[in-house]
């Protein structure tokens, strides 16, 4: 995972409202997590055509932050969930 | 919308054992010893009720099974619907009856994953155990039109005494079929499978080799293969949170429409479960006996009750504590706390002398 890496949920993850609980949460066969609002965020932008540094443009932007601190926080999150199997790149 | 009234919490997922017609004679098989025949089964359009109503009351997954699902000439509609609804739908699938143009078909009515078992890595040993001639062979090209048709792949390896040596090599069949997950399931001894359990369990040091083979794969396969693990009670000291509680995550429905705090819960005696053809999911999880029965903590008896994992495991399984010691309301016997748990020692003695002949799955034939 750099910051030129598109990454996509992997096969079989879904990112879904949870209407009943009032929440959103990724599904996997057998698996389900509740992201927290940061990696729900992160997760609504993978389209499979953004790359990081595009996600940390358009976060940077919305929250008004510095830059690479967005990048390197948004790096983290997908290497984390990359090694949950949640997210390829 | 809320997630259920005063304390009861919303399940999280439904299965649906959408048929008891199999091709395979499976002597473990989870489905109750008296099958249900086709004539009883839920039609498509009650079948697409539950499915809305699971959704409404909170449930995010369904897994689709039975028998074999893909049994049902309508599994196609089911899928579509149960994805309408907006659930995560899973196939819980034997294979044998799979080809390119339903996995095409199944895949574009928004199917999310499948689940194929296989019964060995060994073909002869596989069709023997399954009671299907060549029925290991058209798995495999099953495993391979799935992951054809884009799908992700599950393989479940159902394990016992007479299979648990080709673990490495059940390992390796995940990888070369393109799994991304694999599930070692021990046999649970319920049904069939008590009927058959002298033929089937494992002796400790089988079991524990097989541990340290999934440790090992766990540890050199990181990042390419997911092991799920279920580890036999007849070796445990603390029973398994079972359904992860009575009436707590989880609901079945039966092929007749039955709905069940698990698939097994026909076994109990003294029930009658909520049918869906005349009450709602909601209220059936909601306002039943059936459900409140074992719910929650109160029900439970000394050791259970004041024990500090009473809301870990939930006093373990209520089917395994009625078939050991004839009363659903006692300690799993898979606790050390729970008098009759030698009974699961004697039980791994008495396998260990036995031999290895089947009483095989068959509808009209309880064993």
């Amino acid at each position: 995972m750099n910051p030129a890496s598109i990454p996509r949920l992997a096969p079989g993850m879904r990112l879904r409202e949870d209407k009943a609980r009032g929440q959103w949460v990724v599904l996997g066969p057998e698996r389900m997590f509740v992201p927290d609002a940061v990696a729900l965020e992160v997760l609504r932008l993978l389209d499979g055509a953004r790359s990081i540094d595009a996600m940390a443009d358009d976060l940077a932007a919305l929250y008004d932050a510095p830059r690479t601190e967005i990048l390197a926080d948004v790096l983290a999150l997908l290497e984390d969930l990359h090694a949950r199997g949640v997210v390829l790149a | 919308m809320t997630a259920g009234r005063g304390s009861i919490e919303a399940p999280l997922a439904l299965l649906a054992e959408l048929t008891h017609r199999c091709p395979l004679h499976c002597p473990y098989c989870s489905n109750p010893t008296a099958l249900t025949g086709p004539g009883a089964e839920l039609d498509t359009a009650t079948w697409a009720r539950v499915f809305r109503e699971a959704a409404a009351l909170g449930c995010l997954q369904v897994h689709l099974s039975g028998g074999e699902p893909t049994a049902r000439r309508d599994i196609v509609a089911l899928v579509a619907a149960a994805s309408a609804a907006g659930l995560y739908t899973n196939l819980i699938t034997a294979g044998v009856l799979l080809d390119a143009a339903k996995l095409a078909a199944l895949a574009a009515a928004g199917l999310d994953h499948v689940q194929l078992s296989v019964q060995d890595a060994e073909p002869a040993s596989a069709d023997r155990i399954g009671g299907y001639a060549g029925g290991h062979a058209r798995k495999l090209a099953a495993a391979r039109l799935v992951t054809e048709a884009g799908l992700p792949l599950t393989l479940n390896a159902v394990v016992h005494r007479q299979n648990l040596d080709r673990l490495p090599a059940l390992i390796a069949l995940a990888l070369d079929l393109g799994a991304g997950r694999l599930e070692v399931a021990h046999v649970q001894y319920y049904g069939w499978a008590l009927a058959n359990r002298d033929a089937l369990l494992p002796g400790r040091d089988q079991l524990e080799a097989a541990t340290r083979t999934v440790e090992a794969a766990r540890r050199a396969l990181s990042g390419r293969l997911v092991i799920d693990y279920v580890v036999p009670d007849y070796h445990a000291a603390r029973p398994k949170s079972c359904m992860g509680g009575w009436g707590r995550r989880f609901l079945a429905v039966s092929p007749a429409g039955r709905v069940l705090p698990c698939h097994a819960a026909e076994s109990l005696p003294g029930f009658d479960f909520p049918d869906v053809r005349q009450v709602s999911l909601r209220q059936a999880w909601e306002d039943s006996g059936a459900f409140a029965r074992f719910r929650g903590t109160g029900w439970m008896p000394p050791p259970c009750r004041g024990c500090d994992r009473a809301e870990v495991d939930w006093g373990g399984c209520r089917c395994q504590a009625f078939a050991l010691t004839g009363d659903a309301a006692a300690t799993d016997p898979a606790c050390a706390f729970s008098p009759h748990h030698a009974l699961l020692a004697s039980a791994v003695a008495t396998a260990a002398a036995s031999g290895e002949g089947f009483t095989y799955r068959e509808p009209r034939r309880q064993p």
